[in-house]
């Protein structure tokens, strides 16, 4: 099988959720990439360097400078005649362009695999991941999104990949890119930070979220969560939150602090490696799923722990 | 300029899913079920719009079974004008939804179609993509910001790390994200109201659709069961323990 892999990536550098990508496809077959957007030279020779690669297909022109997938989506299945298996991270990226291309090309799309049990069965989370559903595809093509957590990275370097210019591709004109706010904070981000601390409504407010759990953040180098219950009570935006309506994370450790663990919330994030739980209730469901877990108030237990940690 | 929300009827939010003993779904007898949420966020967008004098006329349409049109009735309540119920009993994969909202579309010509990002039974995020492919129209996905301007809109979408605003020619696709907006609830008068609009009954194969599954579903089965940890007696007992898994600063 020749599999066709979306490189996600921000115009220097190949993105890590592309690595996980690139092992699911492995398990298909041959794996090709593709590079998309302006200038990206130095990304398709990155790319060529990923173990296992084959051929580094790329198409450099403007009409992709930003990922628009009404451009992007009728390369992707102008090339896929030659490939029998389309690819892309699951991130916002690639779960923008992947559906588009499945229906061009009249495949149902399988969402956010987490393994390959054979040339065309797989497993993936549904209900947030409360059940998991193994499916077998009966279209002749593939177009798979990869969840990053459930895969190993593929190495950066030992590949010697081929690179092939794609002289395919114009502007649909009939969407352009306007800005972006990325938010430039030292800290990682949600989806893909290795530690996270989340506080839940026994925080009372948004200065003691700042008070209290920030600080353990910082020291940390961890991403900030927060439970619906503490987004609704407005401690902090929407975008923090962990659960079945917001982000679904797993990273090696996940800080519950003062959350008490409903059923939404544990949804986004029991795929952690390690979950500690800080809470007074001794009851709470949180402890049910916790690694680690410590009955205390934790406006006395957080501060103490940032100290001695 | 018309505006059409699909809206699915799927298990609450609230209610813990139950995988079927024999491994062929999740068990949905006897329990509640709700608008899907990133759906609800769609209707509460598209009256936001019409609010605003952007929209004239909503239109609520769901894929589902009879009782989908307690759904669509939410919708009507919340604000939709009238509704369509596309009467099923299979369960109907995003492809194959695209496909009859797009005969839709071609019938009723919108100007936006506005869908949640996803659905969180079956978590696909697939139907709104897959629509903007098979019109040919533009897509704004996972939508924090939607401002119309003449003859296009721009999207503020959440992007992983932050956002990205796109300008799409109308008609486009717009899928919803959570942080758009904050759905009304549908008062008493209104859920009165909505009983009398309107709501026609169809069936996919009225525009043509088959719906046959092209994923087959081998079973589904519960996760791998977290068991709970130790409890910890002190801050240093944390610590130290955190310590041993090489967690610290």
């Amino acid at each position: 099988m020749k599999t066709l892999v979306w490189v996600e990536h921000d115009g220097s550098a190949v993105k890590d959720a592309t690595l996980a990508a690139v092992t699911a496809a492995s398990k298909l077959g041959e794996v090709h990439l593709l590079v998309a957007g302006e200038g990206v030279d130095g990304v398709a020779k990155a790319a060529a360097q990923i173990a296992g690669v084959g051929k580094v297909h790329v198409a450099d022109n403007a009409a992709f400078g930003h990922n628009l997938p009404e451009n992007v989506a009728p390369l992707v299945a102008e090339l896929m005649g030659s490939h029998d298996a389309f690819l892309a991270p699951a991130t916002t990226t690639g779960k923008n362009i992947a559906p588009r291309v499945a229906a061009l090309l009249d495949v149902m799309q399988i969402s956010e695999i987490l393994s390959v049990e054979g040339p065309k069965t797989f497993t993936r989370p549904i209900y947030a991941g409360n059940a998991i559903a193994t499916v077998e595809s009966g279209d002749a093509k593939l177009v798979l999104t990869v969840r990053g957590t459930a895969f190993e990275k593929a190495a950066t370097s030992g590949g010697s990949g081929t690179v092939e210019a794609v002289s395919a591709g114009s502007d649909a004109g009939i969407s352009s890119f306007v800005g972006a706010e990325i938010a430039k904070s030292e800290r990682p981000e949600l989806t893909s930070a290795k530690i996270i601390v989340s506080g839940g409504r026994a925080l009372g407010s948004s200065e003691k979220y700042e008070e209290v759990i920030v600080p353990l953040a910082d020291k940390l180098g961890a991403a900030l969560g927060a439970s619906r219950a503490a987004v609704d009570a407005g401690y902090v935006p929407n975008d923090y939150q962990v659960g079945q309506t917001g982000k679904i994370v797993a990273p090696q450790v996940y800080f519950a602090i003062g959350i008490s663990g409903a059923i939404q919330h544990l949804a986004g994030m029991k795929d952690s490696k390690t979950i500690v739980a800080i809470n007074k209730d001794e009851d709470a469901p949180i402890f049910q799923v916790a690694d680690l877990g410590l009955v205390a108030d934790l406006f006395n237990a957080v501060p103490e722990l940032t100290g001695k940690i | 300029m018309k505006i059409l929300v699909p809206v699915k009827r799927v298990l609450d939010y609230n209610v813990k899913p139950r995988v079927k003993p024999d491994g062929t779904g999740v068990d949905l007898a006897n329990v509640k079920m709700s608008m899907n949420p990133f759906d609800e966020i769609g209707v509460e967008e598209a009256i936001r719009l019409k609010e605003k004098g952007v929209a004239t006329e909503i239109i609520a349409v769901s894929v589902g079974p009879v009782k989908a049109q307690e759904t669509l009735r939410t919708a009507l309540a919340m604000g939709a004008d009238r509704a369509i119920l596309v009467q099923t009993d299979d369960a109907v994969e995003p492809l194959a939804l695209a496909k009859i909202f797009k005969a839709i579309a071609d019938a009723e010509q919108p100007g936006l179609v506005i869908l949640g990002k996803q659905a969180i039974d079956d978590d696909n995020n697939q139907t709104g993509q897959m629509l903007a492919a098979l019109t040919g129209w533009a897509q704004g996905t996972f939508a924090s910001a939607v401002n119309v301007e003449g003859d296009s809109v721009n999207v503020t979408r959440e992007v992983d790390g932050g956002l990205e605003t796109v300008k799409l020619k109308l008609p486009a696709i717009v899928t919803t994200d959570l942080r758009l907006n904050e759905p009304r609830y549908a008062s008493l008068p209104n859920i009165m109201k909505a009983k009398s609009k309107p709501l026609d009954t169809k069936s996919p194969a009225d525009y043509g659709v088959d719906t046959a599954p092209r994923v087959k579903t081998v079973k589904v089965s519960e996760p791998p069961v977290r068991s709970a940890g130790v409890k910890v007696a002190d801050v240093d007992e944390l610590v130290a323990k955190l310590k041993a898994m090489g967690v610290h600063s």
